[in-house]
C-alpha cells in the first residue's frame, strides 16, 4: 500500500468516526447520569432527516444545525419524561424511541428521498497546520463538524473529570440518593444530560445526511446508533477513550470499503457484516467477565430513581 | 411545594386494570400519533379511517390481517419467553431471517427428502436456524456476562446481509430474469390452507405454540424457574438454579420459535426467499410481547391487532402515504404502554392536606 493511500485511509477513518463519536460522547454523558438510551438509532435518524429537510427548505447552515439540535432535545424530553418522570423500563423505552424515530424519519423523509443536498460543507484546511506533512492532511483538512469535535473531546473530558459539575454528574450515576441529599435535583440533572445526549446524537445523524453521504435515505444510519452504544461501553464511559474507539470503528468501516480496492476478493455482503461483527467482538473482549475485575459501569445505570425507595 | 396529587404503592393490580390499561395505552399511543400527524398537516380521520377500512373493513382485509398476524404471533411468543427471564432478546429480526434461510435450504436443496416429510423437515430447520442464531448471540452473555441487548441487535444486521448474499448470489433463481429471488418452492414445500379458508396452517402452528408456552409458564417447574430467574437472578442462582444453562435453553426456544415464524412466512406466504422477508416482524414482535405482558394467550389477541396495524399501513400507500407511519405508531404505542405502567405500580391519589 502506498503512503498516499495510507493517508487517505486514515483521513476517511476520521470521517467515518464522526457520526459515531458525536453519538457516543452524548451517550457517555447520559449514561454517566444513570440513564441508558437505547434509542440512539432513532434519534440519529431523526437528526439526519431533520437536518436534511431544513437544509432543503432554507439552505441555511445555522437554521439546520439549530433545528437538528432542537429535534434532538425534543426527543430527549420525551425520553426523559418516560424514563425519569414515569420511571419506565429504560431498555424497552429505548427500543420504543428507536421505532418511533425510524418510523417518523421515514415518514418525514418520503418527499426528499434521493435529492442532492443544497448545502455543501467544504473542507476548510487550517492554515499552517494543514501544511504539516502527513498529519496535516489527515487531521487538518476537514469540515467544521470535525473541528468542533477537536474542541468537544477535550472540553467534555475536562468537564467530566475536572469540574464540580462533572463530579456531580458522575455521582448522580453512582449514587443518586447522595446527590439528592446535598440538595441537587436528580431528575433535573438526568433530563439535562439525556437532552445533551440526544442533541449530540442528532448532530451525528446530521453529519451523515449532510456530509458523509449528502442525501436522505430511509434507515441510512444502518446501525450506527447501536455501534455508538457499544462504543460507550468499550470506552468505559470516558469521552476521550470514546474518541480512540470511534477511530478504531471508523477504521474498520474504511478498511471494509477498501478491501476490494487492495485486491482482497470477498463478496461485498460479507464486507458489510464486518462493522457489526467487529463491534460484537470488541464488546465481548472489552466487557466480558473473564474472571478478572469486572468493568466499572455507573452503579445506578438503568435504575430509575425514586426518592421514596431511598 | 406540595404536589396536588401523590402516588401510593399498589399491593396488587385489580383484574379489570389488566385489560383496561393495555387498551388505554393503545388508544393513547394512537392519539399521540394523531396529534403529530395533525401538526404535520395531515387529515387524521382519513388516515385512521383508511387504515381501519384496509385492515378490518372487508373480508379480504381481515384475511390479510390474519396472514400478517401469524408470523407476529410466533415471533412475539419467542420474544416473550426470553423477556420473561429478563433476557433482552431484541434479535428476533435476525432469528426470523435465519429460520427462513434454513427452511428455504431444505425446501430447495434437500431434494432427497420424501415429499411427505418436507414440511416437517422445514419446520424443524426453521426452529434450528433461529435457535442457532439466538444461541450464538447469547453465549457471550451466558458465559462472560456481556450485555445481550446490543449483541442480539447487531446480529440482525449480519443475518440480513447473510440472507442477501445467498439471494443475490448462489441461491438466485436461474430462471428468475436476474431478480434477487430464489426459485419457487415445490408444491409439497408450501404450507396448505386451513380447509375452507385462504389462511395457511401456520395459524394452527401458532395456536399450538401459544398453548404449549402457556402450559410451560403456568404448569411446569421450568416455567416457574424462568419466572424466578426473571424476578431475581442472584437469588435464583443462590437457590441452586443453573443460570447459564437456563439462559441458553431459553434463548434456544426463543430463537427457535422466531425461526419457525420465518419458516411459516416463506412457506405459507412468499413461497420463496426474497430480500426483506423479515420486514420488521422481529421488531413488531417486541411491542406485542411487551403489550401482552408476556402472556402467551394475550400474544395471540394482540398480534391480531398489530397485524391489522401493518395491513392498515400498507393500505395507506394507496393514498400516497408511506407505510413507515406504522413503525412510528408502534413506537408511540410502546411509549404509552411504558407510561401507563406507572399505574400498575402506583395508585394516583389526591393529596390530603397535611395537618401540621
Amino acid at each position: 500500500m502506498s503512503s498516499s493511500m495510507m493517508i487517505m485511509m486514515f483521513y476517511a477513518a476520521i470521517i467515518a468516526a464522526v457520526p459515531l463519536l458525536y453519538a457516543a460522547i452524548g451517550e457517555v454523558f447520559s449514561q454517566r447520569s444513570g440513564v441508558i438510551n437505547l434509542g440512539l438509532e432513532g434519534v440519529m435518524l431523526m437528526g439526519a432527516v431533520t437536518a436534511f429537510s431544513i437544509a432543503v427548505q432554507t439552505s441555511s447552515i445555522g437554521l439546520t444545525i439549530l433545528g437538528t439540535i432542537g429535534v434532538g432535545i425534543l426527543l430527549g424530553i420525551l425520553y426523559g419524561f418516560l424514563t425519569v418522570t414515569l420511571q419506565a423500563n429504560q431498555i424497552v423505552s429505548g427500543l420504543a424511541l428507536t421505532m418511533f424515530g425510524t418510523g417518523l424519519s421515514g415518514f418525514i423523509g418520503k418527499d426528499i428521498t434521493g435529492i442532492p443536498s443544497p448545502i455543501v460543507f467544504s473542507k476548510l484546511p487550517i492554515p499552517f497546520l494543514s501544511d504539516i506533512p502527513v498529519i496535516g492532511k489527515i487531521l487538518f483538512t476537514h469540515d467544521i463538524f470535525v473541528y468542533a469535535l477537536y474542541l468537544i473531546i477535550p472540553i467534555s473530558f475536562i468537564y467530566m473529570y475536572g469540574t464540580r459539575y462533572g463530579l456531580l454528574l458522575r455521582s448522580v450515576g453512582e449514587n443518586p440518593a447522595a446527590v439528592d441529599v446535598v440538595g441537587k435535583s436528580v431528575p433535573t440533572m438526568r433530563y439535562i444530560y439525556i437532552c445533551f445526549g440526544c442533541g449530540m446524537t442528532a448532530i451525528g445523524g446530521a453529519y451523515l445526511s449532510l456530509v458523509y453521504s449528502p442525501s436522505w435515505l430511509e434507515n441510512m444510519t444502518a446501525g450506527r446508533g447501536w455501534i455508538a452504544l457499544a462504543l460507550v461501553i468499550f470506552a468505559t464511559w470516558n469521552p476521550a477513550l470514546a474518541a480512540v474507539g470511534a477511530l478504531l470503528f471508523g477504521g474498520i468501516d474504511v478498511l471494509g470499503m477498501r478491501m476490494q480496492a487492495i485486491g482482497i476478493d470477498i463478496p461485498s455482503y460479507f464486507i458489510k457484516m464486518l462493522p457489526y461483527a467487529f463491534t460484537i467482538f470488541v464488546l465481548i473482549v472489552s466487557t466480558g467477565d473473564f474472571g478478572k475485575k469486572s468493568i466499572a459501569s455507573p452503579k445506578a445505570l438503568g435504575i430509575p430513581y425514586n426518592r421514596e425507595d431511598r | 411545594m406540595i404536589s396536588p396529587i401523590r402516588l401510593e404503592k399498589r399491593g396488587y393490580l385489580p383484574t379489570y386494570l389488566h385489560i383496561l390499561l393495555p387498551l388505554l395505552s393503545v388508544v393513547f399511543g394512537l392519539l399521540f400519533c394523531a396529534i403529530i400527524l395533525q401538526l404535520m398537516g395531515y387529515n387524521v380521520w382519513i388516515i385512521y379511517g383508511e387504515m381501519l377500512k384496509g385492515s378490518f373493513g372487508s373480508k379480504f382485509g381481515i384475511n390479510d390481517t390474519i396472514l400478517k398476524s401469524i408470523p407476529l404471533m410466533l415471533s412475539a411468543l419467542g420474544v416473550s419467553i426470553a423477556f420473561k427471564m429478563l433476557i433482552w432478546n431484541i434479535g428476533a429480526e435476525g432469528q426470523f431471517c435465519m429460520g427462513a434461510f434454513a427452511a428455504t435450504g431444505v425446501a430447495l436443496f434437500w431434494t432427497w427428502i420424501p415429499p411427505g416429510f418436507v414440511l416437517p423437515a422445514m419446520l424443524l430447520a426453521g426452529f434450528v436456524g433461529g435457535a442457532i442464531w439466538a444461541a450464538l448471540a447469547i453465549l457471550p452473555t451466558a458465559f462472560f456476562k456481556v450485555n445481550e441487548t446490543i449483541v442480539t441487535l447487531l446480529m440482525n444486521y449480519i443475518a440480513i446481509h447473510w440472507l442477501d448474499y445467498f439471494i443475490y448470489g448462489p441461491w438466485k433463481d436461474p430462471n428468475g430474469f436476474n431478480f434477487p429471488i430464489t426459485a419457487m418452492f415445490p408444491n409439497h414445500a408450501l404450507l396448505p390452507y386451513i380447509p375452507g379458508t385462504s389462511i395457511h396452517i401456520g395459524l394452527i402452528i401458532a395456536f399450538v405454540a401459544a398453548i404449549i408456552l402457556y402450559f410451560i409458564f403456568d404448569k411446569t417447574t421450568w416455567g416457574y424457574q424462568i419466572a424466578v430467574i426473571g424476578e431475581n437472578r442472584k437469588a435464583a442462582a443462590y437457590g441452586g438454579l443453573n443460570i447459564i444453562k437456563n439462559i441458553i435453553l431459553v434463548m434456544v426456544v426463543s430463537g427457535g420459535l422466531v425461526g419457525i415464524a420465518g419458516m411459516v412466512e416463506v412457506s405459507g406466504v412468499a413461497g420463496r426467499l426474497q430480500p426483506g422477508i423479515s420486514g420488521g416482524y422481529g421488531y413488531t414482535a417486541i411491542s406485542i410481547a411487551y403489550l401482552s405482558k408476556f402472556n402467551p394467550l394475550a400474544v395471540i389477541v394482540v398480534s391480531f391487532l398489530f397485524g391489522g396495524l401493518l395491513v392498515g399501513g400498507f393500505s395507506l400507500q394507496a393514498i400516497g402515504l408511506p407505510a413507515q407511519i406504522v413503525t412510528m405508531m408502534q413506537g408511540a404505542i410502546l411509549f404509552s404502554v411504558l407510561g401507563f405502567e406507572l399505574l400498575t405500580r402506583y395508585k394516583i391519589r389526591r393529596a390530603r392536606k397535611e395537618v401540621l
